[in-house]
């Protein structure tokens, strides 16, 4: 991204001449700013993660701790263990979901994110614009007829197909979206060469678009992963028990009526959100360029 | 690959086939979109009219026996307390929630434009709450927020904002108020990000220019940067509304599935999934009212969009 100092040179005269006093005062207000935003971003995923090694009569003394004073890795093991929700199961199925849609959404969305990148047809701003107005379709105006669907006409609720259909279609804009972004971004002459020797748009696609970009469509899988794995409505409403049940519908089955379980709950978050934020700081760069992308071209 | 099958089966018997593929002009496009857009028409764009079908019946999940009822389940659902309830939630939700993450999204986008060491930090930092699940991001924050030992209850107890004893939690204001508080910890990093984006193309000429024309930080601002900001601004406000107006696993997570305090979406699935069979039809009709206001929000602001650009 570019960066540069949006200070205007009546701005620059103005502090070269008094350069200590404007200098300090920006700068510490900008440092203090600084660390409240930080401090804000990351104080709960601390405060959960101190949590999750807290013995249960340290996470219940007033004042609370901030360092934790005891260790222990038997919430992390309980929630494993845990059968009501069946948390290991429930985080296999997100897993198992959350990939093959991905890959679907993947051969779908590269093909069409291809042809909106790099031809041009009638109906081409309408078609994306139908595509990308999903993503903010109010979801729960579907569940109700894909409800009366996969329990009536086809057998599939509660199974992964009852999940993976619905999901399609919050995973296919995000991949359209990126993917198309990814895409314009490659200089069209190398597929062109290839095109001139012979090759199909299909397989300058396969063969020459999709490696030159694989970071990008990496990046792209990793956020419909994400999409998908942090889905909670589908998953509630299409699945009834362990047997195709999400990993986010498990997260507040661990409440019970009476009372948290704070230790669990808390090892719980940070295994379901460990792996995300991980692959988001890991291609943080990829992600904020493919998202403000649209927002900037208009 | 699919497209590879249909477009021989939609095109057989054309001798010109191979050449297309090669040129990738004339239907050719139309066949690499048609996977996409066929699974949106039938998962997303027909269940919306299914939608609308099934709330004109009286128990659509019999399968035989459901009967036309006309607009009675939306005469139903408007005569509803509940329902009137959850439609000023959303909306207070909405609003307050969107407005908040503008301004202070608006701060961070302004500190992120700037250079200093640490820039990197910060965004990297502000994405980590983006990642979360919104069901994750809920219960961390209910944890905090609970009776019995919250770190934000035993603060707000010390600063005396609430009563020795009590929570946040315990009245409905009072949990509309987390939820705007955590939505506005988890999306503002998207609307800063949408903002900076568009802080960094606007021209820097410009600033000279005013600069040289004597004005000072502040009238560039309101005459410069945030007209140009204009239409990232409005993109990024569409998003975030219509994700809010949608709100429910915030909701679910806070009340624990309870009724007592309801998001439109939340007083639907209430009424699909937690009531009796003739219920159902009810809450898909609130569901449609929840889509209509979607729309109408969404083609308000893209044809605001339009308006300025031309």
């Amino acid at each position: 991204m570019a960066v540069r100092e949006q200070v205007a040179p009546s701005a620059q005269i103005r502090a070269a001449i008094t350069p200590k006093r404007r200098l300090n005062w920006g700068v510490i207000g900008r440092y203090i700013a600084v660390i409240v935003v930080l401090f804000i971003a990351l104080a709960p995923f601390y405060w959960t993660a101190i949590t999750s090694v807290k013995i249960d009569s340290e996470i219940n003394t007033s004042p609370p701790t901030l360092f934790p004073q005891s260790f222990t890795t038997n919430n992390y093991s309980q929630a494993f263990l845990s059968v009501q929700p069946a948390f290991a199961k429930d985080l296999l199925n997100s897993t198992i979901v959350a990939i093959l849609t991905t890959i679907l959404a993947l051969i779908f969305g590269s093909i069409c994110a291809y042809a909106i990148a790099r031809t041009k047809f009638m109906g081409k701003s309408a078609i994306l614009a139908i595509i990308l107005s999903v993503q903010m379709f109010p979801l729960i105006a579907l569940v109700g007829p894909l409800f009366v669907f996969f329990t009536g006409t086809i057998n599939v609720y509660d199974t992964y197909v009852a999940l993976i259909i619905p999901y399609l279609v919050i995973a296919l804009p995000v991949t359209v979206y990126f993917l198309t972004s990814f895409f314009r971004d490659l200089p069209p002459d190398l597929e062109e060469a290839a095109l001139v020797d012979g090759t199909t748009r299909l397989g300058a696609l396969w063969r020459i678009v999709l490696p030159l970009t694989a970071p990008g469509v990496f990046t792209t899988a990793i956020l419909s992963f994400i999409t998908v794995w942090n889905d909670f409505l589908f998953g509630l409403t299409m699945t009834s028990d362990s047997n195709a049940q999400t990993v986010t519908v498990a997260i507040p089955l661990f409440n019970g009526e009476h009372q948290i379980a704070f230790g669990e709950v808390s090892a719980a978050a940070i295994i379901v959100t460990i792996p995300l934020v991980i692959m988001v700081l890991f291609l943080q760069r990829r992600i904020v360029s493919g998202l403000t992308a649209g927002a900037v071209k208009g | 690959m699919a497209t590879t099958t249909q477009t021989r089966a939609l095109s057989a018997g054309k001798p010109s086939l191979r050449e297309r593929l090669d040129l990738g002009n004339g239907l050719f496009p139309y066949f690499l979109v048609a996977p996409t857009i066929i699974i949106i028409a039938l998962v997303a764009v027909y269940p919306i009219i299914d939608s609308i079908r099934l709330s004109l019946l009286d128990n659509p999940l019999v399968p035989a026996g459901a009967t036309f009822v006309g607009l009675r389940n939306y005469l139903q659902v408007i005569g509803d307390p509940a329902f009137r309830n959850s439609i000023g939630i959303t909306i207070s939700f909405s609003v307050i929630s969107v407005a908040l993450e503008t301004l202070v999204g608006f701060g961070v986008a302004l500190l992120m434009n700037q250079v200093f060491p640490g820039r990197g930090l910060v965004r990297t930092a502000i994405l980590i709450p983006f990642a979360f699940p919104t069901i994750v991001s809920g219960m961390i924050w209910l944890l905090m927020f609970n009776a019995q030992n919250g770190v934000l209850t035993y603060l707000m107890q010390a600063v005396h904002i609430l009563a020795p004893g009590d929570t946040l939690l315990r009245t409905p204001n009072g949990i509309v108020a987390a939820a705007i508080i955590i939505d506005v910890w988890k999306t503002t990093p998207f609307m800063a990000l949408l903002l900076l984006a568009g802080l960094q193309v606007i021209p820097n000429e410009l600033y000279e220019a005013a600069g040289v024309d004597g004005s000072n930080r502040w009238q560039q601002f309101w005459t410069i940067t945030l007209p140009m900001l204009r239409n990232a601004l409005l993109i990024a406000l569409m998003f975030r509304l219509l994700d809010a107006l949608r709100a429910f696993d915030l909701f679910y997570v806070l009340t624990g599935g309870g009724r007592e305090v309801q998001s439109l979406a939340q007083y639907s699935y209430a009424n699909m999934f937690q009531a009796t069979n003739l219920d159902f039809a009810p809450g898909v009709a609130a569901a449609v009212i929840l889509f209509i206001i979607c729309a109408v929000v969404g083609i308000v602001i893209v044809s605001t969009t339009r308006l300025s650009q031309n």
